[in-house]
């Protein structure tokens, strides 16, 4: 076999090795995709987004999950996102070559990677052993936490590819920093800060451990945040382990509606991003 | 190698100009250049790195000055200066004196964002901001002038004119800079910085990202302005600042080697690494 030969084996070897480890993942997600269609989508009926979650053995669905978790996420979005967006602009901004932003930076990738139920056991102690109770806003404050570092990150990755070149020409003109970062910097980054937040909401949409520990459960309708409040994750994670089969097809429905909005919102993101290339 | 230097002064000449070769006297302007800018022992610093070692050399209102020399030479650098650009970089540091007007823009008391509406830069590469045409030349004036509507599409068209960029833009002045072609987005520039009305416009190399279309009509543009103006012209090109330029400073290695009228420097320069680089014969 000439040295040629050898390259050419060896690049169809890697390529077969690569198109098989793509196939691989490619075939779990469709697995997974797959089974939450055919056992939830029997369970998606206009109850599923009308009725509260019943007791066993009779009808109902899942309004009051869905709407604890969009309130708790909801909370979670509109605190997180203003704290992270501006860390990340100091990160990005503000802070070149100083030592307390990479200490900042470093225990923002910490709490990225902290498992969640670590900030659930957190916030419960914090806030739900003082009010003595579990509330909407323990779990809409657990979410928020996590919220913060993953809009850290990419609000400072985003704000980091814009080019200094026009950091310097507004500079030129004599905008002062602050007018800089909001008319130029942002404006440049917007695609990749929106992308950011919706990453963000759905990384927290499906999280279940800190709800556990903060929101827990509320079988009634409730839209008062200082009492427990009922959502998804945690129904699904309730339901699923009852031995009634009903509760089971609502966990199957529910499941397969947070997967439908978390996948949603990533191609949106997605395509968010896809139009800042436009603006090269 | 032929210069076409556009006019020069006789009478009461700088200190460092030389008397003038006799065939040139039909373009002879009226009036003696005044200084605008005087430059004394500028030092600089990237960190411990000294790249400009003690430079001095007067700017004269209303020409044209190009600072030429190889890569690294500094001499973007010193333009930096001028403007206090740097000082977006902590580990960046300048020290000596650039007297405007009389005042020292390098003194602390100096507000540099009322220099930067005086002195206006357009750098190597078009940077457009990403927002329309007119948004683009209103927002320098935003920043200083509360205008109504009308005066300030007045201001834009007039900065837009300037720059010759008004004819091609005036239907699509909603429409995103970045759409623009390179060499409109440099004129874009260019009209971004004269709509604050300057009183010193530096060039970091405004043409060598462009074609050779674009390439002259830029400096036609130079040539239209340079009656207004105060400019200063970083190039790699020497054709380019033998065209564009009243005076050039050669520099090399952080130090000015030699400055004088564009015609001297480039027909009987009084250094010999002068010589050898307008020759092409290093650099």
């Amino acid at each position: 076999m000439t040295l040629y030969q050898r390259r050419q084996a060896l690049n169809r070897l890697v390529l077969c090795l690569a198109l098989a480890a793509t196939a691989t993942g490619l075939f779990w997600l469709g697995t997974i995709l797959w089974t939450l269609l055919t056992h939830g989508v029997s369970a998606l009926t206009a109850d599923l987004f009308t009725k509260m979650t019943p007791p066993p053995g009779s009808q109902g669905g899942l309004l009051n999950a869905i709407y604890g978790s969009v309130i708790m996420t909801a909370i979670a979005t509109a605190v997180g996102t203003p704290v992270g967006i501006l860390a990340g602009t100091y990160l990005a901004e503000y802070s070149r070559g100083s030592r307390l932003a990479e200490v900042i930076r470093f225990v923002n990738d910490i709490l990225l990677s902290a498992p969640s139920i670590i900030i659930g056991l957190f916030v419960y102690e914090v806030v739900v052993l003082r009010f003595g109770h579990f509330s909407g806003w323990a779990g809409a404050a657990a979410l928020a936490i996590i919220v913060i570092p993953v809009v850290v990150r990419t609000t400072e990755d985003m704000l980091r590819l814009v080019p200094d070149s026009l950091r310097e020409a507004a500079a030129a003109l004599g905008a002062p920093k602050w007018h800089s970062i909001v008319q130029i910097s942002y404006r440049a980054a917007l695609q990749g800060l929106l992308t950011g937040v919706m990453l963000a909401v759905a990384r927290i949409s499906g999280e279940t451990a800190p709800l556990l520990f903060t929101a827990l459960n509320n079988q009634f309708w409730s839209t008062d945040l200082n009492g427990p409040m009922a959502n998804l994750p945690v129904v699904i994670f309730q339901f699923a382990l009852s031995p009634y089969v009903d509760w089971q097809a609502l966990a199957w429905g529910g499941a397969l509606l947070i997967t439908a909005v978390i996948l949603t919102l990533n191609i949106a993101a997605r395509v968010v991003a896809s139009w800042s290339s436009v603006k090269k | 190698m032929t210069v076409l230097s556009p006019a020069r002064p006789t009478d009461a000449l700088p200190p460092l100009a030389r008397p003038v070769v006799p065939t040139d006297r039909t373009q002879v302007s009226v009036t003696a250049p005044t200084t605008k800018v005087e430059i004394r022992d500028v030092r600089f610093y990237y960190k411990k790195f000294e790249a400009l070692k003690g430079i001095s050399l007067p700017l004269y209102d209303r020409r044209v000055t190009a600072f030429i020399g190889p890569s690294g030479c500094g001499k973007s650098t010193l333009l930096r200066v001028l403007n206090r650009i740097y000082t977006l970089y902590p580990e960046q540091r300048a020290t000596g004196e650039v007297v405007i007007d009389g005042r020292n823009i390098l003194s602390p008391d100096y507000d540099v964002n009322l220099l930067r509406a005086k002195v206006g830069m357009v750098f190597q590469k078009p940077t457009p901001f990403p927002m329309s045409i007119y948004d683009n030349i209103a927002f320098g004036i935003r920043l200083y002038e509360k205008l109504a509507p009308a005066e300030l599409d007045m201001r834009v068209e007039e900065a837009l004119q300037r720059a010759a960029l008004w004819n091609e833009v005036k239907d699509k002045l909603r429409q995103n800079g970045l759409g623009l072609s390179g060499g409109q987005q440099q004129r874009l520039c260019i009209a971004r910085a004269i709509a604050l009305k300057p009183e010193i416009l530096l060039l970091d190399e405004p043409a060598s990202a462009l074609d050779p279309i674009s390439t002259s009509k830029i400096e036609e543009l130079i040539h239209e302005l340079r009656s207004d103006y105060c400019i200063t012209i970083v190039t790699h090109n020497m054709q380019q600042a033998a065209r564009t330029a009243d005076y050039t400073a050669f520099m090399y290695l952080g130090e000015l080697i030699e400055y004088d009228e564009t015609a001297k420097i480039f027909t009987k320069p009084g250094k010999k690494q002068t010589e050898d680089y307008v020759t092409g014969r290093f650099g």
